[in-house]
């Protein structure tokens, strides 16, 4: 009896942070979300007004956020799997006995994940600089002519994602390095006196044993990329013509700019709706393969 | 394929890595030394060739950054200290102490990980408007004082602790959080660490919650002091990278000193429990 108030009094803190500054925040964005909540009831509650389900109603007719939503899935849909590809390579390369310096390069691979978002995308904007960026600058040794990368509606978005595969691809990196040195020696041994080549030898006995690291790797980052908006934020403001505008800074403008929080927070149900569809069908597709 | 030949393009491949991954923040370095506008020149140079600290002196003298820098430690790190007491009770309690609905209890927090943050960002705003917390420091740190991943953390390692030693104790009558603050945190200081450092990293680079809840200057950290600056495209390049380094550096350097306990506490929050 004693022992169970003593772990209560010990969950108090932790669950009182939780409930109050989150759980309860999220029960209030769905009720919000059937509000009309905006500048005037901000200034005065007597104007809120319940909608139901308008503001979900009138996001299905809004171009702006079906181009909003586009725009995130085109950064997952092209963002993930290079991010996952760039990982894995650089696992695999750290793995082999034949690399040196390992803890050198894991480090070295590793130093963009624990940089701040922010400033890197501040660096990130000069290096593609028209003008005077080095990613011109090298495309120009190649004969190729400069790419206005952040300025093109075309380019803008291809540019955020070679951000976003530079700074986070360390990090699957290392759970996947964990994930090949769990595999046995012996396999490899095998596969290797049966004369498979090392393609052969990665294609069944890496990848497969691999599996459910990358599954796990690849749900983590399709939540995490679904979440873009820092580095729209500062490298594209939204633009050009919208075209990096993502579901999250669309609900940073529709509820911080204009304060419509009763939109805004539609928004972001409909994003986490979408982002729990995904990743479950992701779990579901993986679980029919593996039967 | 030689071996020689295996050999020197795994290698090779490696250090192409690293300089594409490393480029980015060594030319941030660079450019921060020099003078305003001389990077600005084709071809980009890659080296100040009269090397100055003046884009440093101009941010702390005209831009703030000082008071940035001071915002920054300050919120990163209460958030750390308050939420490791939090966390480390909490992980503990799951962990090695019982009592009804334990499990169904931590598994419902688990579920909670699968809301993004962002959803609660909006009534959250509101609750603190009406609370008066906007634009305050406490408005950033509450809500970071308890984390459901931190507390899996605790849960995972303390997890491994010998019940030997909490009964033996109990046993010789020593009340639970006695067992808690002699026995058992000393045994967790290597979580302790990894917890540390994680949730330091996190605050400190932390962007959307606190663009939200800090609206005047005053209150600003360092990603906000500067995508403030770069939106208003009035600072020249040197000086926005020199206030990069300046948010940069002081991550970079506690996860250098401190790496083994980072990666870590990144596998062991991937290991599902």
């Amino acid at each position: 009896m004693k022992a169970s108030r003593a772990a209560w009094l010990f969950l108090a803190p932790a669950l009182l942070v939780l409930a109050v500054f989150f759980l309860l925040p999220v029960l209030g964005a769905l009720a919000l979300s059937f509000t009309d909540y905006d500048l005037y009831a901000l200034a005065d509650l007597h104007n809120l007004r319940f909608v139901a389900l308008g503001n979900y109603w009138m996001l299905l007719h809004r171009p702006q956020f079906w181009a909003a939503l586009g725009h995130t899935f085109y950064f997952v849909a092209v963002g993930v799997p290079l991010s996952l590809a760039a990982s894995l390579g650089a696992a695999l390369l750290l793995h082999s006995p034949l690399a040196r310096c390992k803890a050198l390069f894991r480090t070295a691979l590793f130093a963009p994940v624990v940089t701040t978002a922010v400033a890197m995308a501040v660096v990130w904007r000069y290096l593609f600089n028209t003008k005077y960026g080095w990613a011109n600058h090298l495309l120009g040794l190649l004969g190729i002519h400069p790419v206005d990368w952040l300025g093109d509606p075309h380019w803008a978005m291809p540019t955020i994602i070679l951000f976003a595969v530079w700074k986070n691809f360390g990090y699957n990196m290392i759970i996947l390095l964990a994930g090949l040195q769990a595999i046995p020696a012996e396999l490899y041994e095998a596969a290797r006196i049966d004369g498979a080549s090392a393609w052969r030898q990665f294609r069944h006995v890496s990848l497969p044993l691999l599996g459910p690291t990358l599954l796990m790797v690849a749900i983590l980052t399709v939540s995490g990329y679904f979440q873009l908006f820092a580095e729209p934020y500062v490298m594209t403001e939204g633009g050009p013509l919208r075209s990096t505008t993502s579901v999250l800074y669309l609900m940073y403008e529709d509820g911080f700019q204009w304060w419509n929080l009763g939109t805004a927070t539609a928004e972001a149900f409909v994003l986490f709706l979408v982002m729990f569809a995904v990743t479950a069908a992701m779990l579901r597709l993986s679980r029919k393969e593996a039967a | 394929m030689s071996p020689r030949l295996a050999k020197a393009l795994v290698n090779g491949l490696l250090l192409g890595g690293a300089a594409v991954a490393l480029f980015p923040l060594l030319w941030m370095l660079a450019v921060s030394f020099m003078p305003a506008g001389t990077s600005n020149a084709l071809p980009p140079p890659l080296w100040p060739a009269h090397p100055v600290l003046d884009n440093y002196r101009q941010l702390f003298e005209h831009a703030g950054m000082g008071r940035y820098l001071l915002n920054s430690l300050l919120i990163s790190g209460a958030i750390t200290l308050l939420s490791l007491a939090c966390n480390l009770l909490a992980g503990y309690a799951f962990a090695k102490l019982r009592f009804a609905g334990r499990e169904r209890l931590f598994r419902a927090l688990l579920a909670l990980l699968v809301v993004p943050a962002q959803v609660a960002m909006l009534p959250l705003f509101l609750l603190f408007k009406y609370a008066g917390l906007v634009d305050s420091y406490a408005g950033v740190v509450l809500p970071g004082m308890a984390s459901v991943l931190g507390i899996f953390l605790v849960r995972q390692y303390a997890r491994g602790l010998p019940d030997e030693l909490l009964e033996a104790a109990r046993i010789d009558g020593a009340s639970e959080l006695h067992i808690f603050l002699r026995i058992v945190l000393p045994l967790l200081r290597p979580v302790v660490a990894t917890l540390a450092i994680l949730t330091f990293l996190t605050a400190w680079n932390d962007f959307m919650w606190p663009l939200i809840e800090l609206t005047g200057q005053g209150h600003y950290t360092l990603p906000l002091g500067l995508a403030s600056l770069a939106r208003e495209h009035t600072e020249g390049t040197e000086q926005m990278m020199a206030g990069s380094v300046l948010t940069v550096l002081p991550v970079l350097v506690l996860f250098l000193s401190m790496q083994r306990y980072y990666l870590e506490g990144l596998l062991l929050g991937s290991v599902k429990g």
